[in-house]
């Protein structure tokens, strides 16, 4: 890691890096003030004449690919996370370059998992330069112990496909795991023993890296058919035993939570829908695989069945509450980014109407509009927020890398963004003076429901006015907190942050939002 | 849950630790000679409470009267009030700081509970299992019971006590009647020493078989209220687990003014008899009636036992149903799920307050123009129907079925 790093005050007054693993950085300057200039990136024109006639692309094993793909010291070698802690072919793409001996890769994955601790290895060894994508449990902690010799750089789903698309990130070496593929380079999710359902993470790679390799364990012949990942943009395809661990790549089931506490989080984010008249005939809404979303979900089922109601859309990450809701007619389309259970992966294999979605059709802020900003209602959650709204997702309270943004950030857009979450968790309040680390601005987030009520960002009037003269407990956000503080026996204690910057959290438009401090 | 046991007349520990404990804590506590305290803490909110639980810790400390010690605790999130529980509990079980105690600071205490008040539903919480306390109340049940009783161990009841004490002191339920369930005579008057100065607003006495039990409860109280000086009513609730207490429900129900309802445990009853005990409840039939009448004899509300299948929705519903057509006003709980669907089953239907509501419009009409016969259209109705349409009306409005 630098040690002098020259640091710049964004629009919110936090203090970031000037640059980034030596690439001159933006700092945030407002939510639609940043103006990109320049055209896309794009990879090199290849020809078929360097591809077998046949079209078959398949080489023996992933070291042999990454050697015909040119892989040398300081590539970027890029990863995703739709087989999620089941993933083995990051690591295995990461050991098998490390066999051939090459140094200081930039690991871009579209998200890292506890599984692929081994990287802290490759990192010890120098193989690996840094990782350039979210990090927690013990990669995390490796970040924020300031033991990374690069900055992490934390980005949104829609983020990573802005940097990709933008050039900010370039990718040499994409490699992508396909559940289904054909010797082209076709590749599906929704297919095959591995299946994981939509292949999206894998999209911007695809289409701007320099090589890709498609790494299958069920070739089929061609076609495959959907092409989620297309063969022309494909280099080669490897053939192994497995990519996966199934039990890992989607859960059996997905748990609504039990706990009453959150189950009335849940019903009062329901309630507040219905209350405000966002949930109507033709209205879309988003909830995540949480327990606070999935019970969430089942409330607001029950609400739309009582007033004969019924979605255009729901996004996913899908689950089988939102496969219900389609089976039931409660819903015309799913929109899916990812799949989280068994239910949501065969509803996408056969039903037309649960459709795979993409950071670039869902989250992209460089576009010309996506499907976020089209949601009426998203419920997220959030490891604190400030009394100004602004929230934190990335860091525990107390520094430590705890997840990663996702689509939260892109989620924000949505007509109403709300944060469902419990005000205090074990003894430690919630709702803060100053959040740990801003990763979504006060300004995007219109409302909090806790427990013990529902703040409304002041700045939404028109949600205010909407649920005036209803029984739901709207309370003030300073409201809550100091009932909160009362409970907790006081403010808590600031936490002890270091200096040195060793991770920053993009805006969705790649200007700097905010820094993760190493943690003493 | 682990059990502990004081280790020796020196030392002692109280509260729990461990990967799926939750706010709560646990206090290993050593008295010396010298040396004065020395506090060891691992705590899950360290970074951010860790200097709070230190300071309180010291603080309890003086209060009991402590100035050597090595106190070890691992904290899992507790709040204050059972921080400062916890480390009384160890600290009496080591024999130090008798007679002595440590206060939470008071929360506002909540309007004195009327007599006749609306009891539809009662949460049971275990008195040993603080983090149920803090959110109880948001669900809406009409009381919380903080219980000593069964859902405490043997071993762990001088702690509960303690932990109680505390949470009917600091903890806010709102505008729940804080119940309290004491432990079976005689060690429920150790309970009632420990919590009745803490202005609990009913007692629950277990196992109730004679009327001097109750005359026994009702002493203890009004020597604590006395020398306390409290002035808020402290309401009794017996519970009839047995046959011979339900033979004697009448003096039971008589035996104090502080009686404001009987209520029924029907595990214990249906054990006393030797018979299963069904989710129909023919077994109990008789029981329940007879306590009901009691109740209503003697002018205290009737009861009923908890439903114990917290899964089962349409059972609850069908069991509170029929509850309140037999004369029972309310039921226990025992999962905040069950609160909601019992107060939908204890409420009159539209059509029986729509008729209260005529019946009581034209008694109010007879009572203006001085006639002492009411009638409705060409009905005259009989005092005791204006008197039932009246008392539904009130429980109605009440309930907030009318506005």
């Amino acid at each position: 890691m630098s040690d002098q790093v020259e640091l710049a005050q964004n629009a919110l007054g936090r203090a970031v890096p000037a640059t980034v693993n030596g690439k001159a950085q933006t700092p945030f300057m407002g939510v639609g003030k940043f103006e990109p200039h320049g055209r896309k990136a794009a990879p090199p024109i290849h020809s078929n004449k360097d591809y077998p006639d046949n079209g078959d692309k398949r080489v023996p094993d992933i070291e042999t690919a990454l050697r015909k793909c040119g892989l040398s010291d300081g590539m970027v070698i890029s990863s995703h996370h739709h087989l999620r802690d089941g993933d083995k072919v990051a690591m295995m793409a990461l050991e098998a370059a490390a066999r051939t001996g090459v140094k200081d890769l930039m690991w871009f994955p579209s998200a890292s998992f506890p599984s692929q601790k081994g990287a802290i290895e490759l990192m010890e060894k120098g193989i690996i330069h840094h990782i350039e994508g979210s990090m927690n449990g013990p990669l995390g902690d490796y970040c924020t112990q300031g033991k990374m010799r690069g900055m992490g750089v934390l980005r949104s789903h829609g983020g990573r496909y802005q940097a990709v698309q933008d050039g900010e990130v370039h990718i040499d070496i994409a490699v992508i795991a396909a559940p289904t593929a054909d010797f082209f380079g076709n590749a599906d999710g929704s297919h095959g023993k591995s299946a994981c359902g939509s292949l999206g993470f894998a999209l911007a790679d695809s289409i701007y890296a320099d090589r890709v390799i498609v790494v299958t364990d069920n070739l089929i012949p061609f076609p495959c058919v959907p092409w989620q990942i297309q063969g022309n943009n494909v280099d080669c395809v490897v053939e192994v035993e497995s990519i996966g661990d199934p039990s890992k790549i989607v859960s059996g089931t997905t748990q609504i939570t039990r706990s009453p506490d959150r189950l009335r989080i849940a019903e009062l984010t329901a309630t507040f829908l219905r209350a405000a008249g966002i949930m109507k005939n033709g209205f879309s809404f988003q909830a995540g695989a949480g327990g606070i979303a999935l019970a969430f979900v089942q409330y607001l089922k029950q609400m739309m069945k009582e007033d004969g109601v019924k979605a255009r859309f729901v996004r996913g990450g899908s689950t089988k509450f939102l496969v219900e809701l389609l089976q039931e007619g409660l819903t015309d389309y799913i929109l899916d980014g990812q799949t989280f259970d068994l239910d949501g992966v065969k509803s996408m294999a056969n039903d037309a109407r649960h459709v795979a979605t993409s950071p670039f059709t869902s989250y992209n802020y460089h576009g010309k509009g996506n499907f976020a900003s089209l949601v009426d209602a998203v419920v997220l959650g959030a490891t604190e927020v400030d009394v100004n709204f602004n929230a934190n997702v990335v860091t525990h309270s107390d520094g430590r890398l705890l997840h990663g943004i996702g689509g939260w950030q892109n989620c924000l857009f949505a007509g109403c963004s709300i944060l469902a979450l419990p005000s205090f968790r074990d003894r430690i309040p919630v709702i803060v003076d100053e959040v740990t680390t801003m990763t979504g601005p006060g300004e995007m987030v219109d409302v909090i429901v806790t427990e013990r009520g529902i703040a409304i960002n002041p700045l939404r009037t028109d949600l205010l006015d909407a649920v005036k003269g209803t029984k739901l407990p709207i309370r003030p956000i300073q409201d809550i907190k100091a009932e909160v503080e009362k409970i907790c026996g006081g403010k808590p204690a600031k936490p002890k942050l270091g200096d040195r910057p060793c991770a920053v959290v993009k805006w969705v438009d790649g200007t700097v939002l905010d820094t993760v401090w190493q943690v003493e | 849950m682990s059990i502990v046991e004081t280790a020796s007349s020196h030392s002692g520990e109280a509260g729990h630790w461990g990967k799926d404990i939750r706010s709560d804590l646990h206090v290993l506590f050593e008295a010396r000679d010298s040396g004065g305290i020395e506090i060891s803490l691992e705590s899950r909110v360290a970074p951010y409470y860790g200097a709070a639980i230190q300071e309180q810790a010291r603080a309890v400390l003086a209060e009991l009267g402590v100035k050597h010690a090595r106190v070890a605790i691992h904290d899992e999130g507790a709040l204050p009030f059972t921080i400062g529980a916890r480390i009384e509990a160890a600290v009496r079980r080591a024999g130090a700081g008798l007679g002595k105690r440590w206060l939470p600071d008071q929360h506002p205490l909540p309007a004195p509970s009327p007599k006749e008040r609306l009891r539809r539903s009662r949460l049971y919480l275990p008195g040993s299992e603080p983090k149920y306390f803090i959110n109880a109340a948001l669900h809406g049940p009409d009381a919380v019971i903080l219980d000593l009783e069964d859902s405490v161990h043997r071993a762990e009841k001088d702690a509960a006590r303690i932990l109680v004490r505390n949470t009917l002191r600091a903890v806010d339920f709102g505008a729940c009647e804080r119940m309290v369930r004491i432990n079976q005579l005689p060690l429920g008057l150790e309970d009632l020493a420990e919590i009745v100065g803490q202005s609990p607003d009913l007692i629950l006495i277990p196992k109730v078989e004679r009327p001097e039990q109750v005359e026994e409860v009702d002493r203890m109280i009004e020597e604590i209220r006395t020398r306390n000086g409290i002035t808020r009513p402290v309401w009794i609730m017996p519970i009839l687990e047995s046959a011979l207490g339900i033979e004697n429900a009448v003096a039971i129900a008589g035996a104090s003014e502080k009686v404001a309802a009987l209520t029924i445990g029907l595990e214990d009853y249906t054990a006393d008899l030797g018979v299963a005990k069904t989710a129909e409840g023919r077994e109990s039939q008789y029981a329940r009636s007879r306590m009901v009448n009691a109740a209503h004899a003697v002018g205290v509300q009737a009861i009923d036992s908890v439903f114990g299948d917290v899964g089962d929705m349409d059972g609850l519903r069908r069991w509170g149903e029929s509850s309140r057509a037999m004369g029972f006003e309310g039921m226990g709980c025992i999962h905040p799920g069950q609160i909601r669907v019992i107060h939908e089953a204890f409420r009159p239907t539209a059509a029986e307050i729509a008729k209260a509501q005529k019946i009581v419009a034209a008694f109010e009409d007879a009572q203006s123009k001085g006639l002492a016969v009411v009638s409705l259209g060409s009905k005259m109705i009989d005092p005791p129907v204006v008197q039932r349409a009246l008392k539904l009306v009130k429980r109605a409005e009440a309930m907030g079925a009318i506005s």
